[in-house]
């Protein structure tokens, strides 16, 4: 669905070749530091925080499992064809997930414009999406500075991909 | 208000869904934001959405401080047996400071002019109040000092109006529209047993279903019944009965019953509305995103401030946040709309 210059999805052509165990315990600190440092998205989530959840960016070979407990956050990746059931399903491209989550992209926008697909429980996708929104500067920036002596990198492969999201298809 | 149809600079009225939606609006140029709290009294009451009265505390304090007003949406109808709901969201209004309530329930109306006489009062879109005489009667029996006015009126309608009320006048200007009457619709309650009008949401999401089928196309359900399917690449809309597209007998194909997917932008109108006496201008969309807010907040600062020094507005295209990328400017321009 992206109009993008194939050289300038670099980073994003990185993650389909990135190997799963290396990203899990990046995506374990993601979760965990959210949780830390956002308390109040549990409160927004309410019951829902019970329920797990499966972010499927579409141009990338693995899908994402949320399971928002506010006792114990998880985030972790796994092969498509190997994913678990779950409540609620949401996909769409890597990066225009990004932008959602970065705040940056309006997700009503997106499913009109049918570049976000939502199946299974609407009603947790609604609360995550409202207590994802409710965090100042967006989820990204939220845990950027979490990692750590890592967390340069971090920032500059956070600004790559802020740079290439000028344009996706909801746009045109 | 009847002898002033001066060009005024109005003021813009933005939405907030949560605390930090709030900031956006205030810091993307909104004059006043209104907001709800987290239960039935307000018609946005949608999962995570909202303020708690410790949010909504700091959230006035964070607007007032950069000189942008709160408005607190009180706007749906108690059920029998429930009213100390509404008693303790007017309460919480109060104790806030917020510059006023939007109420739609003439018993909360009375029961919040009896309790707080300095709390300005708003009457909500959802009373429904469309004419002089019922816009006069809110007035002197509890004090309201502003009305939302139904978006079922057009522009002449709403100057004629303006000379004959004692209050100010708030008109949408973009956003969700309905074909329904505001404050009367029961699509909702009659498919799933919820009230728009007294549980504060249309459509409620744990009714609502997507289906994809394996040509791409999309199905969206609320409750039992199919509201629309969307082929595959096509633009979609809310899940809502009023924008459904049906099949029966006397259609061969599928069709809008009501009204086609589409939202309203009356960007172009904005000259005239401030023409009519209208004193302040709506942004509807509690339940967007901080995304939305900060792109038609700007959007409409701009324009606004571009007509008050008499610039020609340089409109932004906001066509992509557009229910399913159509724009109307509904009854506004002519009563031909449905």
């Amino acid at each position: 669905m992206l109009a993008l210059p194939a050289d300038r999805l670099s980073l994003v052509s990185l993650l389909r070749y990135f190997p799963l165990p290396l990203l899990q315990p990046i995506l374990s600190l993601i979760g965990t530091q959210v949780a830390r440092s956002q308390p109040e998205i549990f409160l927004r989530l309410g019951p829902h925080a019970q329920k797990t959840f499966i972010i499927d960016p579409t141009d990338l070979p693995f899908v994402l499992l949320l399971k928002p407990r506010p006792d114990a956050p998880a985030l972790s990746a796994c092969r498509r064809a190997e994913a678990p059931p779950s409540h609620a399903r949401i996909a769409g491209t890597f990066l225009n997930l990004f932008r959602l989550i970065d705040g940056s992209l309006d997700g009503d926008a997106l499913f009109f414009s049918r570049d976000l697909r939502v199946t299974g429980d609407t009603e947790a996708v609604v609360a995550l999406r409202n207590a994802l929104d409710d965090i100042d500067g967006g989820l990204v920036q939220a845990v950027t500075g979490s990692f750590g002596p890592l967390s340069p990198i971090a920032a500059m492969t956070v600004s790559h991909f802020r740079s290439l999201g000028g344009r996706s298809s909801h746009e045109r | 208000m009847n002898d002033d149809l001066a060009f005024r600079r109005p003021e813009l009225v933005c939405p907030a869904g949560t605390p930090a939606s709030l900031r956006t609006a205030v810091d993307a140029g909104a004059d006043a934001v209104y907001c709800g709290l987290q239960n039935a009294t307000n018609a946005r009451n949608f999962p995570g959405l909202n303020f708690s009265p410790d949010e909504l505390q700091k959230s006035v304090a964070y607007a007032h401080a950069r000189g942008a007003k709160v408005l607190l949406a009180v706007n749906t109808f108690p059920p029998a047996g429930r009213f100390r709901l509404w008693q303790d969201a007017i309460e919480v209004a109060a104790a806030s400071a917020v510059d006023a309530i939007i109420v739609a329930d003439m018993g909360v109306a009375a029961w919040a002019s009896r309790n707080f006489p300095e709390l300005r009062l708003h009457l909500s879109v959802q009373a429904g109040a469309s004419s002089p005489e019922a816009i006069r009667f809110h007035c002197e029996e509890f004090g309201i000092k502003r009305v939302v006015l139904p978006r079922i009126l057009t522009v002449a309608e709403i100057a004629a109006i303006h000379r004959q009320i004692p209050c100010e006048i708030e008109a949408f200007v973009f956003g969700n529209i309905g074909m329904m009457a505001e404050g009367r619709c029961s699509l909702t309650n009659y498919v799933t047993g919820i009230s728009t009008n007294m549980d504060g949401v249309c459509s409620p999401a744990a009714d609502v279903r997507f289906e994809e089928e394996a040509d791409g196309a999309l199905t969206s359900r609320l409750g039992p019944f199919v509201i629309d399917r969307y082929a595959c690449g096509q633009s979609g809309g809310y899940p809502t009965i009023c924008k459904g597209r049906y099949s029966c007998a006397a259609q061969a194909e599928p069709y809008y019953a009501f009204e086609e997917p589409r939202s309203l932008n009356l960007s172009a109108l904005l000259p005239e509305l401030m023409r009519a006496g209208v004193t302040a201008l709506k942004i509807e969309g509690r339940q967007r995103s901080r995304a939305y807010v900060k792109q038609v907040v700007g959007a409409f600062r701009r324009a606004v401030d571009e007509i008050m020094a008499g610039k020609q507005a340089s409109l932004a295209n906001l066509i992509a946040l557009t229910e399913g990328h159509k724009e109307t400017q509904g009854a506004f321009r002519s009563k031909s709309w449905r």
